[in-house]
């Protein structure tokens, strides 16, 4: 039998791509706006998310897609906020994809939502690699991680269109400079924007408000 | 974890386009992976030695092509390779620099029969 060369020069994560591109389609036909938001384990995307939802739940219907390895207090604690949430279970896998959201969307009325939160898997490696038909990519760093995490994980800052520096509230017991945090995320990517917040306190988030009211307009 | 699914998409894409091809068997699958996506050589071939199994590609094997970080000033233009987490130009010491290869994960081509 012979053997030959067949020319393929495809991208593995092409298929992903296209699944993601019709997820936003899908979106923009019911007029959604979804916000990825990706951080490591314990930043606080639970609660940032959560205090989201309790500025925008009286004038917009809001949806959470929560991706979690194991089932977690997350969805309750969102559930808890009136808001419907949508439990994916990637049962141990790092990462979630654009079929997987799909799967979400298709239990959600569209029409009956303005707004969608995707809370990512907890890992700054791999969840950046994935499209999932988001429209903005929201990345949260909190203060005791350390302000080296943009060179050590790039690829995740290069796709934020939103950095959202967490935990300020514990500023003065971390080394995190924050006065020269936002030039190295301008300087890898220079159209993200970089939001010092507290989840906890409130601070700061008005201009993270403003941000989300923006798109919604 | 991760390469478990990047091993069903690479599988998937390789059947698709040895069908097309009307072939009857996956000999070898040439495979472009920049060190930016930090997939791991012996996860992918573990996982694709158990998912081939029952496929035409059963018994293939990966080669692998490995496309070193490069970087670019945006300010001098000039490009270099990333060393450890060091993103700062070595003309300039500026550290507006953008990542232009090592993101790469496709399959080149493959061998069939």
């Amino acid at each position: 039998m012979t053997v030959k060369t067949l020319t393929v020069k495809e991208n593995i994560l092409g298929a992903n791509k296209e699944k993601a591109e019709k997820n936003r389609k899908l979106l923009d036909s019911h007029h959604v706006l979804m916000i990825n938001v990706m951080s490591s384990s314990g930043s606080g995307k639970t609660s940032l998310i959560t205090r989201t939802i309790q500025q925008f739940r009286d004038r917009y219907r809001i949806a959470v897609i929560e991706g979690n390895i194991a089932p977690s207090i997350d969805a309750e604690t969102i559930t808890r906020n009136n808001v419907l949430a949508i439990q994916l279970n990637t049962a141990g896998g790092c990462h979630l994809d654009a079929q997987m959201i799909r799967k979400a969307l298709d239990a959600l009325d569209l029409d009956q939502t303005d707004l969608i939160f995707i809370e990512n898997i907890g890992n700054l490696v791999c969840t950046a690699d994935f499209d999932l038909g988001a429209h903005k990519n929201a990345v949260i760093l909190s203060i005791p991680e350390g302000d080296d995490k943009p060179h050590k994980y790039p690829v995740m800052f290069v796709e934020a269109d939103v950095v959202l520096v967490n935990k300020i509230d514990v500023l003065p017991h971390f080394d995190f400079n924050l006065d020269t945090f936002p030039g190295i995320i301008s300087g890898l990517n220079p159209s993200a924007r970089v939001f010092p917040v507290s989840a906890k306190t409130g601070e700061g988030l008005d201009r993270w408000f403003s941000w989300i009211q923006e798109r919604l307009n | 974890m991760h390469e478990q699914s990047i091993v069903q998409s690479i599988l998937a894409l390789a059947l698709k386009n040895a069908e097309k091809a009307n072939a009857r068997r996956i000999v070898g699958i040439n495979l472009v992976v920049g060190d930016y996506t930090g997939v791991q050589e012996d996860a992918v071939n573990f996982y694709f030695g158990f998912l081939s199994k029952n496929t035409i590609a059963a018994g293939a094997k990966i080669n692998y092509t490995h496309v070193p970080g490069q970087l670019r000033c945006r300010d001098c233009d000039i490009l270099f390779p990333l060393q450890k987490h060091d993103y700062q130009c070595p003309k300039c010491d500026g550290n507006r620099i953008e990542i232009v290869g090592g993101r790469e994960l496709y399959i080149e081509n493959m061998d069939v029969e």
